[in-house]
């Protein structure tokens, strides 16, 4: 097999709070807390959590927005989280990101074309004015936005027109792999199902990695090839779509499943409600850090913390979860059967 | 039969702008029944929220203009003085608003904030007030009540201050609630919390709700009659689930079809989305014809000239599209 476009290994992110009457560090938020995960070349992954579970820490420190606590992150066979500044540069190329809030991710003070231009120039991808022209006209089409509309200011388009902008600047710098943190979450349901299938199409197109954090599992669902859930700064189950989505084998996964609610007056189906809210990332549980909220926690889970492993009883092969659960007979395992079908009222 | 606790006719609340009228909520009427739940869903700028602040009356005026009627329990809001207004907000209609973070005052304590309505509507002392502060954050499932009641809204999580503004909202036992996008800012599996709570205290105190979303799946889930409104208008209104299952009006079509459905990877339904090409009109000129004919996959010369009617297409199901005339004449 050939190795992965980006593999991330045991990623760790501490952001130190900084307190007291010398200012000195109080503390530590433990944003993300050593998590391991691999894209694949032309591969969506998604990762999905509530706010504050870390996931957009984790598209930074791949970006190599701020350097890491521990860990290593791998694009393409080289390690890129110790390089040098000049030779992380040609790296960054490969990689680029949309952001969630079109308004504020574009300069006002930019037209379109200098907007698409920047990257363009910056990483020397036309030779003369005439090719940077063609290559923005280009852009334009590419993301099915006319090609007069380089002249004017992204105060004169709509969200749905600066997510296209957006997502035109990243595939300037023509990168392997896109992070779209949130990318369609603020845009009107219409216009997300428009975003969605342009990212589909370019994704066909030009066979880009997609590294897609959002918190709507139903777009997650449909776009995605695989799917990493995070909980307080861990990954906790890593699956294949279908896998995941038909038999989920972690607790928190499951009720995630069960909370999402679905445009289908009337229809039964079973709802595993949370108590309570989630622990603070500065004093994390012992143990497995779900064990606060878990229906089915039992004693060793506030001890002893569950690693990632290859779940047996998961329908496809590459399903891995960090549960006990799976370490008791079946028929104490509430998650060795299939429940997504329950879960979701299908 | 008696009339319903909250009709309301003909709304029209415009804005006076420098370029223009903005004309957000374009004749819109629509009924609330006791103890009911109506939801009133569209796509941010269609009016939905503009209409149920209209409602309370807390549109600035000028620059907006809210011309119509709307009858609660008989009497005309629109007509009633500003004292007299005042005794119904909080106290018959109360709200909640979709940020829990800043609606809630970060200087005044929980309690004080839950028990100002009841000093203000009921004439209790502080000490009463509390006393029932208490009882209605145990209402709403917070946990320590007694503590949590002299605390501050910063020491509480999201889930926790809709729940506070849930407490307030019905600290009076109001007899209609409005719900504006009351879990949009919230994590799914805090919605599931907050929907559970307010699906349980629908039963409880019995009053009705009107939950203005953007969210479908929120929709499905609480609503017993759904209003969808496009660029100031109600396109469609019908009862819930014949809402999902047979949509008539072209736009709701689009909206229902626009999304992706949980659970496609387990049923093999993984289609391409359906997408409503174009942008919401402008609401600062006047539309002659239908508000949705510019992205609407049917239309014709006729409805960009002629409006169309809100027409019943099947026992308290309107539509206003002239070719949903037929059943399934134009089903997606």
């Amino acid at each position: 097999m050939s190795s992965p476009l980006l593999d991330v290994q045991d990623l760790k992110k501490h952001f130190p709070i900084r307190g007291g009457f010398f200012g000195g560090v109080t503390g530590h938020v433990y944003a993300v807390d050593g998590v391991s995960f691999h894209i694949n070349k032309g591969e969506t992954l998604s990762l999905v959590g509530e706010s504050g579970c870390g996931k957009s820490t984790v598209g930074k420190a791949v970006l190599q927005l701020f350097g890491i606590t521990d860990g290593q992150v791998v694009l393409d066979g080289k390690r890129i989280d110790d390089m040098p500044a000049n030779s992380l540069r040609p790296m960054r190329r490969r990689m680029q990101v949309v952001f969630q809030d079109p308004f504020s991710s574009l300069n006002p003070r930019m037209r379109v074309r200098d907007i698409l231009a920047e990257p363009i120039r910056n990483f020397g991808l036309a030779r003369n004015g005439a090719e940077l022209t063609a290559k923005v006209a280009k852009l334009m089409d590419t993301v099915r936005l006319p090609r007069d509309a380089v002249n004017r200011w992204p105060h004169e388009f709509s969200g749905g027109q600066r997510q296209r902008i957006g997502i035109a600047r990243a595939l300037a710098a023509e990168p392997d792999l896109i992070i779209c943190d949130e990318a369609v979450s603020a845009l009107d349901v219409s216009v997300k199902a428009q975003i969605v299938n342009l990212l589909q199409d370019l994704q066909g197109e030009l066979g880009l990695a997609l590294l897609f954090i959002s918190h709507d599992l139903a777009i997650v669902e449909h776009m995605t090839h695989r799917v990493a859930v995070m909980y307080l700064g861990k990954i906790v189950e890593v699956a294949p779509k279908r896998s995941l989505f038909a038999a989920p084998k972690h607790p928190y996964t499951e009720a995630l499943l069960s909370a999402v609610p679905v445009p289908m007056p009337g229809k039964q189906r079973e709802r595993i409600l949370l108590k309570g809210d989630v622990p603070s990332p500065i004093n994390p549980p012992t143990g497995c850090r779900f064990h606060t909220r878990c229906p089915y926690a039992f004693d060793r889970c506030r001890t002893e913390e569950p690693p990632l492993r290859p779940i047996p009883t998961a329908l496809e092969a590459g399903h891995t979860a960090a549960c006990h659960l799976h370490d008791l007979p079946a028929d104490r395992n509430p998650l060795a059967v299939a429940k997504g079908q329950a879960l979701l009222a299908v | 039969m008696a009339e319903p606790l909250l009709v309301v006719e003909n709304l029209q609340t415009h804005f006076r702008t420098p370029d223009g009228i903005n004309r957000a909520v374009d004749g819109v009427s629509f009924h609330v029944n006791a103890g009911e739940t109506v939801a009133i869903v569209g796509e941010s700028g269609c009016g939905k929220s503009v209409t149920s602040m209209s409602i309370l009356r807390l549109i600035p005026e000028p620059p907006g203009k809210i011309a119509g009627s709307i009858r609660f329990q008989g009497r005309d809001l629109l007509k009633l003085s500003e004292p007299e207004m005042r005794s119904i907000r909080g106290n018959d209609i109360s709200m909640i608003f979709q940020e829990p973070m800043t609606s809630l005052n970060p200087v005044l304590n929980i309690g004080r904030q839950i028990g100002e309505t009841l000093r203000l509507h009921q004439g209790l002392s502080a000490r009463e007030a509390e006393a029932k502060a208490v009882e209605m954050l145990k209402l709403v499932g917070i946990p320590e009540p007694g503590r949590r009641v002299r605390e501050y809204p910063h020491q509480l999580s999201g889930g926790m201050r809709q729940r506070v503004m849930i407490a307030i909202a019905l600290a009076c036992n109001p007899k209609l609630l409005i719900a504006d996008e009351p879990t949009t800012a919230l994590d799914v599996t805090i919605q599931a919390q907050i929907l559970e709570l307010m699906r349980d205290l629908k039963r409880t105190v019995g009053a009705a709700i009107v939950l203005i979303t953007h969210d479908l799946g929120v929709v499905a889930e609480v609503a017993e009659r759904v209003v969808v409104m496009y660029a100031g208008k109600k396109v469609e209104e019908a009862p819930v689930v014949e809402l999902f299952n047979t949509p008539r009006h072209p736009y709701t079509q689009g909206l229902l079809g626009s999304m992706p459905k949980l659970g496609s990877s387990l049923t093999g339904t993984e289609t391409r989305l359906a997408e409503i090409p174009g942008l919401v009109p402008s609401l600062k000129q006047k539309i002659p014809g239908c508000v949705f004919a510019s992205r609407c996959p049917h239309a014709t010369d006729f409805c960009v000239k002629v409006a169309p009617a809100l027409e019943p297409k099947a026992p308290g199901h309107v539509a206003a599209c002239h070719y949903a005339l037929k059943e399934g004449a134009i089903a997606a």
